[in-house]
This record gives structure tokens, sequence and C-alpha cells, in this order.
């Protein structure tokens, strides 16, 4: 009998099954590297295991550290979260052997699943339609376009799409050398890549007496970089194609059973508009997305694994699925400067409206938070900047899309930078609320819009009117009940600078017997003042701006939607500038390499060095024709965001 | 408590036509201040932001924290002189780095910054405004020194500029000087007498000679830099503590000092969350009749500017013609006095000292509302001691000690000016009402006081009376009496410290207050030395 689990992950998956563990009155036990001794998931859990380090390698993926942080803490089960070592089959096998409780599927089965090109021999043989798979050296002119895989990877690690043979070798290597890295394993195989296809995938649950469900699909089209970012259940195409359903199923369950499964796993396949379907793989654990299937169908499936897993048997059928459920990750991350990830300090994250966390909910439609931080986390460049999921469940897949647009609307979130807007502008997007999803919906429907700030500039110009405002009455004034910025002998109007995302505000107003005057913004009256929020009738419209500040970032969120400033200085400190030419580090991270020695010349455009960040590398590369005049980092340095990495000098002349 | 209830119709034409005349008065006012504002003009203003300078109130404007409130002071020094409105310099309280200070700033673009006398008595008004109430001083220097055609108004009075910086001091008062540009000659000794010193690089020029007076004094061959610069007063001869990169960063280091002198007013702390008034501020444009002849209560304009309108009243029954009692404005005590019907009696006179004496025994300060055509003349009065009740008054108010506030809402006539406080009598604070007037009497009688004496003279020389040059004089002397004893003029020669909107008095008398309470509050702590509260 399980009494107390070990969740061998972080973040907002091991939140979500401490939270099933506590509802059943298990014990909980977390691990944590260095980075984590302070996220939410640790202070979430019973007891908790220091993993020291922070790399994964040195931590999370420590199998043989994680098994005796089990032993240590009594618990006697173990949940691998999804990720990390949650598809790995020896140490499934680890756990077993110190005579833990798995929580996930048979390690055989992992197994057997875990080599891309197996699994898909194996499926075509069980009858579940598979795409061909090529291998990198056979790729001709005709199977173009094709998709590079990790035979061991997941969550699109590794992909790379090449439409040219002569690219082939290059990502091939390139590709290897990534799946190497993160999974130990160099193997990598081509398939078709289907441009247009739709993610289509099918939640089974099976237990050790024979029985398998298949527990409604969801589709998860709508992809970045083969990263999921909006999840649903059902899916707008199954839902359009008659007896598509059954047959997903079919296959589903014959995958399931053709391995022995047990527990909660995911079929994958890719279908296309005419709804033939093609197997990807299959996920040998908890998927991220698990919560749109929890919403339509009621079912807690952590609680169905802890089940199984201490031999537990099914009910004969699994309830039928009600409503639509809608799910988006919320990352720290920039999608108009090609997604590059976020760090910093979370220092709010509010979502109105939130019904629930980490459960189902009991009412007709509602707002679901897993969240793996809280006010004051820390989204570092270890691991994945997934901040949040946001779950929608309602009775028709409109009113969930809407409801789950609102509330990420009005949602504050401040410190990082995130995809927020890019999900709003997804979820409001005609062709999405058409069912039109694919995986090519970022390219068909463009960045630009679709990353396009929810705040026009008009709203910007108004937030940035309430952060000056709002900055006076939040000063402290040592003449309290004085008018705020009176003057006797009106000379001219306050100033105040901001940078927004379209650009720099100078904002000029002044506070008069009459209110407010200002030029900056049209037809504006201040209605209500206070140092936190402000009350604006624009155009004869009132509208509430809730304004925050953390040191000289400022947070506005108003129904215009949530704008970011960052407040200039009124006095530039001295010490703050550089020598021009200065390179800077973009983000915190580690240099890899660095290219160029101290008075190298350079030309425009040369990598100078590359810095590790968020699992991804950045090439630093000199601005201009010039010479490296300092070089004030080396290899292996951790660096700052903000850090000189190098100067580049103009060229000297060449004594005559 | 006593919440006062006003009698005041809104609705009425009289109100409407006070209104309206105040809002006249005041567009007037505006019109002068805008003339300060300006400064040296548009083609001087803008060579000096070609020159990448900030003008006096774009600096004073950087210097203040953020949202607090600026009091201009002596705006319309100068007004009706040969000089321009402003006095070439701006000066004020504001709060900066959270302290409240007495900052001046000249004005390069009004003949350079040069200092003419109306500029000395604005900067010595400062100084002692800063001396009295404990207030550090920041000056923002560019001043091309003394106005030469004038030196014989300046320059041996004018000493007392540097006097006071030191006194200031010796008494405990931070003095920091920024210095923009030229602090030549004897401005040199601004910087030279301050305590903290920021100069601008490339900007700053303080020598005691510049190079063509050097050449001729030595024949010594030099540049302004090497004479003055802020390098080498920074570097070099010490007298610059801090080199600015440019205005703003000056700015920036002043702020960095006041936010490092651990100021802490001396005064006692007003009480927390003090209520506005209860009765509408706005009222006050419409209380005041056109005719200053025409009296109004007092009361009305104590409920518009005291907390929560509430004002208990002393000797309520006694001497009617003056209202005295106690409230708070902006959580500070304070006790009022204030003219009811213009004219004083003998019992105004003694309820007033015996006030003062109250006020001093438990150190609350004292608010002056003026509104006086002086003490009441007549065989009668004279009889009955009316000189020597009103003698007792301004002996009080003379040897008073706790701070006080005078305000002239209308008339301030005679010696009823002196002893309701006139500016003579040291108030820490004087400020006017757009509509106020004061002289040693009515135009209308001094003229006719003129012209009685004069019809005297020729009588007794058995002359006849000129009856039509007795008209035309008394109507030049009306005329000129009558100028003279408008508050621009007024204001103009330093006798107010600024003719204020009648709405922004609460305001005003807030920041004057607080100033005040920067130094120690205490009265004689008696009535008379040595003596209890002598009931008067």
């Amino acid at each position: 009998m399980i009494t107390s689990v070990l969740v061998a992950n972080r973040g907002e998956i091991a939140r979500r099954v401490f939270r099933t563990c506590r509802d059943r009155g298990l014990g909980t036990v977390a691990v944590f590297s260095d980075a984590d001794a302070e996220a939410p998931h640790v202070r979430a859990a019973d007891a908790a295991v220091r993993l020291p380090g922070n790399a994964p390698g040195e931590t999370y993926l420590r199998a043989e550290l994680i098994v005796d942080a089990a032993r240590r803490a009594g618990a006697d089960a173990v949940h691998p979260g999804y990720g990390f070592l949650s598809e790995n089959a020896a140490f499934a096998r680890a756990v077993i052997d110190a005579g833990l409780c798995w929580i996930g599927p048979p390690p055989e089965a992992i197994d057997a699943m875990g080599s891309k090109i197996e699994s898909k021999r194996m499926m075509s043989a069980a009858g579940v339609p598979v795409l061909p798979e090529l291998s990198p050296d056979a790729v001709t002119e005709a199977d173009l376009p094709v998709l590079i895989k990790a035979s061991a990877g997941g969550g699109g690690r590794g992909m790379r799409v090449v439409r040219e043979l002569s690219a082939l070798p290059a990502e091939a290597e390139a590709a290897r050398a990534e799946a190497q890295s993160a999974f130990g394993d160099p193997t990598v195989f081509c398939e078709p890549y289907l441009a247009t296809g739709r993610h289509i995938e099918v939640q089974v649950m099976a237990d050790s007496f024979g029985t398998v469900w298949t527990v409604g699909e969801r589709e998860c089209s709508i992809q970045r970089r083969h990263q999921k970012v909006v999840e649903e259940a059902p899916s707008p195409l199954v839902e359009r194609i008659t007896g598509m359903r059954e047959q997903l199923f079919d296959a589903a369950r014959a995958a399931a059973k053709a391995i022995g499964y047990t527990g909660a796993g995911t079929v994958e396949f890719l279908a296309d508009e005419r709804g033939r379907f093609f197997f990807l793989e299959m996920n040998t654990r908890l998927q991220v997305e698990h919560p749109v299937t929890e919403c339509t169908t009621g079912l807690d499936l952590v609680a169905l694994q802890l089940h199984v897993a201490g031999g537990g048997r099914l009910d004969e059928n699994p309830p039928l699925p009600q409503g639509h459920s809608i799910e988006v990750r919320l990352y720290a991350e920039d999608p108009a400067a090609g997604w590059q990830p976020q760090t910093g300090t979370v220092h709010r994250i509010a979502v109105p409206g939130v019904l629930t966390r980490f459960a189902v909910g009991t009412t007709p439609s509602g707002l679901r938070l897993d969240s793996g931080v809280e006010d004051g986390s820390i989204v570092g460049i270890h691991y994945d900047p997934m901040l949040a999921k946001v779950i929608s469940w309602a009775p028709t897949r409109t009113d969930a899309a809407r409801l789950l647009a609102s509330a990420l609307h009005r949602a504050a979130i401040h410190g990082v930078r995130t995809n927020r807007d890019l999900l709003v502008n997804v979820l409001r997007h005609r062709a999405f609320l058409a069912g039109e999803t694919d995986t090519a919906f970022f390219d068909t429907h463009g960045l630009t819009t679709l990353a396009a700030p929810v705040a026009d500039e008009p709203a910007e110009r108004v937030s940035a009117l309430a952060a000056a405002v709002t900055a006076d009455a939040a000063a402290p004034q040592p003449l309290p009940g004085v008018p705020l910025g009176w003057r006797n002998v009106v000379s001219q109007a306050q100033r105040v600078e901001f940078d927004g995302p379209s650009g720099r505000h100078d904002v000029t107003y002044r506070f008069s017997r009459h209110g407010l005057i200002t030029d900056f913004v049209d037809d504006v009256v201040l209605v209500q003042l206070g140092p936190r929020r402000v009350v604006l009738g624009v155009g004869g419209v009132h509208r509430v701006f809730d304004v925050s500040r953390y040191g000289r970032e400022v947070y506005v969120d108003s129904a215009l939607g949530a704008v970011a400033l960052t407040a200039l200085e009124r006095f530039p400190d001295p010490a703050d500038l550089v020598a021009p030419g200065s390179l800077l580090a973009p983000m915190p991270g580690s240099v890899v390499r660095v290219a160029v020695a101290l008075g190298d010349p350079v030309t425009a455009g040369q990598p100078i060095l590359w810095l590790e960040a968020m699992k991804m590398q950045h090439q630093i590369s000199a601005p201009a024709d010039g010479v490296i005049s300092e070089l004030p980092v080396s290899a292996g340095q951790q660096v700052d965001v903000g850090t000189i990495l190098a100067v580049v000098a103009e060229q000297a002349e060449e004594p005559q | 408590m006593t919440v006062i209830r006003t009698g005041v119709d809104r609705a009425g034409p009289e109100f409407a036509a006070n209104r309206e005349a105040m809002l006249a008065k005041l567009a007037e006012l505006d019109v002068e201040q805008a003339k300060a504002v300006a400064g040296g003009g548009e083609k001087y203003v803008e060579r000096h932001h070609m020159r990448g300078k900030l003008l006096a109130r774009e600096r004073i404007e950087l210097l203040l924290d953020p949202g607090s409130p600026f009091l201009e002071l002596s705006a319309l020094a100068a007004w009706g002189t040969d000089f321009p409105v402003g006095a070439s310099i701006v000066a004020g309280i504001g709060v900066v780095s959270g302290v409240e200070c007495l900052i001046t700033a000249s004005d390069p673009t009004v003949r350079g910054g040069a200092s003419n006398p109306w500029t000395l008595r604005k900067i010595l008004r400062a100084n002692e405004i800063a001396l009295q109430n404990r207030l550090p001083v920041i000056g923002l220097v560019e001043s091309g020194g003394a106005d030469l055609p004038t030196q014989k108004e300046i320059f041996i009075p004018g000493g007392a500029m540097f006097r006071d910086l030191t006194r200031l001091s010796a008494a405990g008062i931070p003095t920091i000087a920024l210095v923009f540009g030229n602090s030549t000659a004897g401005g040199a000794y601004i910087p030279g007498m301050s305590d903290y010193v920021v100069m601008v690089r490339e900007r700053a020029k303080v020598f005691l000679a510049g190079p063509p007076l050097v050449k001729m004094a030595t024949g010594e061959e030099s540049d302004d830099e090497s004479l003055g610069g802020a390098e080498m007063h920074a570097r070099r001869s010490g007298l610059a503590d801090y080199m600015a990169v440019d205005e703003r960063d000056a700015l920036r280091l002043g702020r960095q000092i006041v936010a490092r002198l651990n100021w802490r007013k001396a005064g006692p702390a007003p009480k927390p969350e003090p209520a506005p008034p209860v009765l509408d501020e706005d009222d006050l444009l419409g209380l005041v009749p056109t005719d200053l002849k025409v009296p109004f209560d007092p009361r009305e304009v104590i409920g518009r500017i005291v907390d929560g309108s509430d004002f208990d009243e002393f000797k309520p029954l006694y001497g009617s013609s003056l209202v005295t009692g106690w409230a708070s404005l902006f959580g500070y005590p304070v006790g009022i006095l204030a003219n009811a019907r213009g004219v004083l009696f003998s019992e105004e006179a003694q309820k007033a000292a015996q006030f003062i004496q109250l006020a001093n025994q438990v150190d609350t300060p004292l608010l002056f509302l003026q509104n006086t055509t002086g003490y009441m003349v007549g065989k009668e009065y004279e009889q009955a001691g009316i000189i020597k009740h009103g003698a007792l008054m301004i002996n009080a108010v003379s040897n008073s000690r706790v701070p006080h506030l005078t305000l002239n809402m209308g008339a301030s006539y005679g010696a009823g000016n002196y002893g309701m406080c006139g500016r003579a009598f040291g108030p820490r604070f004087l400020f006017t009402w757009p509509n106020a007037k004061s002289a040693v009497m009515g135009p209308a009688q001094l003229a006719g006081v003129l012209s009685i004496v004069a019809r005297q003279a020729a009588e007794s020389r058995g002359q006849a009376y000129d009856e039509a040059a007795d008209a035309a004089m008394r109507q030049a002397v009306e005329a000129q009496i009558e100028t003279e004893s408008l508050a621009p003029f007024l204001s103009g020669r330093l006798y107010d410290d600024g003719i204020i909107d009648p709405r922004d008095t609460r305001t005003v008398l807030g920041i004057a207050l607080s100033a005040i309470h920067s130094a120690p509050v205490s009265g004689t702590n008696s009535g008379a030395d040595g003596f209890g509260v002598f009931r008067l």
C-alpha cells in the first residue's frame, strides 16, 4: 500500500501530484536542486530532499540520488512527473529494485516506446498506421521535407525540419549532438514532414487486469518549435470528421495493448485535414496537457495512476467526456524575439477568476490554474521557462476560448516577459475559433499579428499616464494633505519618461486645481488617484488602472490590456555609462566559448563568443568592424544580464 | 470642537460679483507671474536652451521630489520698478530628498542673472526665512554678479549675502551651492561660503578675477578653465566637493547631498490625518466684497482653511470686532486673530494682547488674518486710552516668541497693520490676497487730510484757497496712494512673501507652517517675563 509519494520532478507537475496525494491522505516528498531551494513545489511537500547542484544532469536526472532520497524520506512510491526521468526505464527499474512502488508503466513498456524507430515498427505490426521511417543517409530529394527526430527524444528537443538535401548532414549532426546531450543517446531518424498536420493524441489509462481505457482525445496542433502551446479536448478536427474518434481510439488501444501498457499514457498521432492519421509516438507518462482531459471527464488522472500503481482495477468503461476544455502554457519567453526564454523574478502572478488549482472543478464552466511559480519565484536559466498552465472549461469550445482569453487578458503577470499576449491573440483569432488549427498555425498567421501587444498604442499611452500620476501619489510626501505637485507659480509640465513596447513615452502633465492637465492623452480626466490605482476618464469612459512598481519596472494592468513599462531615471547615473561598442550579456548564462582574443580585428557580424542560457546557445557577434579592445570574460564564466562581454573599438589608424 | 456654519449666500448676486472681481484680479496676477516665468524672454530662453542649459525653474523642477509642492516666494519682486518682474532670481520652499529646503535659483536669461537691488532683497529675505525656520539652503548658481550701474545699492549691503551663508552654517543649517555657470568675483563667495559645493564640468566658472583682469593686474596669461573651472576646483583648489558631468548630474548630486544630511525637523510633528475643511475653499473667491469698506465675517474664511472647519472661539462676546480662537491647519495647532469689522477698539486691543500671551504660554503659532482700517479715532476713544490699549497689542505682537503668520485678506491700514503683525513685526511669512491693500490710511482720507491741512495753511496766511488746484491735488494724491497700496506694488517691494490665490490659502499656510516647524516652536512661556498672563 502506498503511504508516501516522492515526486522526482519540480515545478507545477510536482505540485499537481502533491495535490492529489494530499487529497488522498498520502505523504509527500519533494526533491530539489539548489536553484529550486525556495521553489513552491518544495514548500508544498511534507519533506524535501536536496539534490546538490543545478544542472538537470547533476540533480533531477540522477536516478540513484532520487531513489536514495525516497529511502531517506520514507517514501514508498515514486512519481516521475513528465520530462526528466519519466520515460527512463532504467530509473523505473531502479525504483522497483529498491522496493518502491513505481507510478508508471512497466519498464518494458517504456523500453518498447523509448526507441522511436523500434516503436514505429512494433506499432505498424500491431496495425497502427505509421509514417515511413527514413535513415538520414537514405533520404532523397523526393522525400523532402523531412523531420529529423531523436529516437530517444521527446518534447520537441532535437527535432529539425530539413527542406534541402545539402542541409541534411549538418542538421543531422546537430540533432545527434543535441540528442546525446539531452537524452544520452545520439540516434536520430527521419520521417516525412507534414508541414500542416494536426497533432491529435489519445489519453489511455490501463490497469494490470487488461482493461485499457481511451479517455478522450486532445488536439495540440498549435506549437512553437515543436513544443505545444495551446491544447484542448476534444479535438475540433475529430469533432468534425465522422467516425475518426472511434478509429483513433482503436489505434490507441491497440498500441497500448501491443506493449502491455499499464497506467496513464498518451498515444500521439499526426493527422491531416481529411482525418487520416499516423502514429508518432507513445508517451509513457502523464502529459503536460492532461488537465484538459480531466476537465472534460471529471477524472483525476493522477489519482488513477496511484490507483493502478497500487494494484487497483479500473471500471469497465471511462466516463464520457462533456463540454470543452482548453489549456495554454504560459511561458517566460519573448515570442517576437525568436521565442527567447526570459529569466527574472516573477513579482506577481494573479489570474482572475481561478476556481481551482491542480484539480478538477465542479461548476459547468470555470478556470483552473496549475502553476509552478508564485509571487516572488525566480525563473532561472536551468530549467524550462513554463510558468503556469491556465485551463478553462465550458459547455462549448467558444465559451472556453472566450473565458480563457479574458482571464489571461486581465491577469497580472509582473516581472518577466511572457507569451501572454500571443495566447490571448490565438484564443481570439478567427481561425482558432473556427477550429482551423494545425502545426503551422504561427507560420500561417504570422507572429507579427499573433505576438502583437493586446494593449494597442493608445492604450499604452494612457497606461503610461497612469504610471506617471500614480508614481507621484506613491512618492512619500512630507506635507500630507497638500495637493500633489502643487505650484503657486506654474512654469511647466511635469515630465516622466517610460520605455514601452511601442517605444519611448515622454509623459507631460501637471496637477491643477481643476484636476489633471495633459496633452499626452486627449480628452482625459483624473477621476480618482491613489498610489497603486488610478481611475482615468478617457473620452468620457472611466477605466481603472492598477499600477505596480518593482524598481524601474512598472506594470499597468487594466481592461485595455497589460502594459509593461520601464521608467527612465530622471538622473542618469554616470557609472552606468558604458564604453561605445560594448557588448552586453542579453541574459544571465555562462560563456561557452570565446572565439577571439584581445586585440583581434573583427568584422561586423563576426562571432565573438557564445553564451549558454536556458538550454540554448546564443552567439554574440561584433556590431561593427573594429578591434577587440576589452574582453573581460572567459569560457566557463557565469555572467549576469548586462555584464560587459567584450568591447569592439574602432580600428586604430595604421601608423604612417 | 465647533464646526463653523456658513452664512454665505452662494447663489446671491453679491457673491457672484465678488467672485467675478476676484477672478479678474487673479487673471491680472497670472499675467504678472507669467512675466517672471518668462525670464529674459523668448530669445534669451532659446539661446540658453541652445547651449544645452536648463532654465532656473527647470532646474528646480528636477531638483524637487516627484509629486511634492513648491511654494514660490516673492514671485513679483521688483514689480513696479525699473527691473524685470521676479528680480532675476527664483526663490521658494520645496521638498528635496524628503527635506523641506529653501531653494534659490538665479535666472541667467535675465541680464545674465546679474543681481540688482531687488535681487539682493529677495535673496536676503530668503536667507532670513531659512535662518528663522531652519531650512537647509540650496542655491542654484549662475549669475553674472552685480548689476554694475546699481552697484551703489548692492555692493555695501550685498555683503550680507555671504555673511548669511556662514551664519546659517554656524546655526547648524546646511548650505549647498550647485554651480551651473558664472559665479565670479564677489559671486565666487557664494560657493566659497557654502557647506557643500557642486560644480558642473565645463560650465562652472568660479574665480575672483577672469583672464582679462588677471592680465591687467599681474600680466599673467590665463584662461577660464585654469582660473575657475569645475575640473580645477574639484581636483586642485578643493573648492568644489563634487564635479558633475552635466546639469542633471549636478541636481542628482544636490539631492544626494540633502539625502545624507540626516535632517530632522526640530518642531513638534503635526497631528496625523487632518480633516480637510468641511466648507468649500472655492467659496473664498466670493467672500470679499469688492468695496473694502464693506466688512465680511472672517469666520467664513477660517471655516474654509482650518482642519475640519473646526474653530473654537475665545472670548466671543468681548471685543467682537476682532475674532480670536483656536484651530489646527494640516494638523498644526494655531491661534487665530481675525478682524471682523475693520476697526480695533480698546476691547479688541486688550483681547488680542491677552490671546497672544495665551498662545505664548502653550507654544502655539499665531495666524493673523488682516482686514483692518486701524484703531478707532475720536475724542471718546482717545480719552478712554486707545493709544495705551493699541500699545498693549503692539507690545504683545512685538515680543511674542511663537511663530507668526500673517495674511492680508483685504485692508491693512494705519496702526492696525502693526497690531495685526504687519511686515515690520517679523511674521515668519506674510501673504496677500490679490484684492488686498495696505497704506497708512485710505487714499481718499489721505488726500482729504492733505487738503484740510493746505486749506488751513492758506487761511492762516489769509490767502484764498485754490479749489481747482485742490481738486486736482486730491485726485493725483488719491491715484498715487491707491496705486502704492495695491498688492502687486507692495509685493514688488518685498513687503510680503507673495500674492496668493485665496483658494490656495490653506495650502500656502500649511506649507508655511510645516516649514516653520523645521525649527523649534516655543513662546515666552508666560504672559510677560516673570509674570503670569495678564488678564486684560
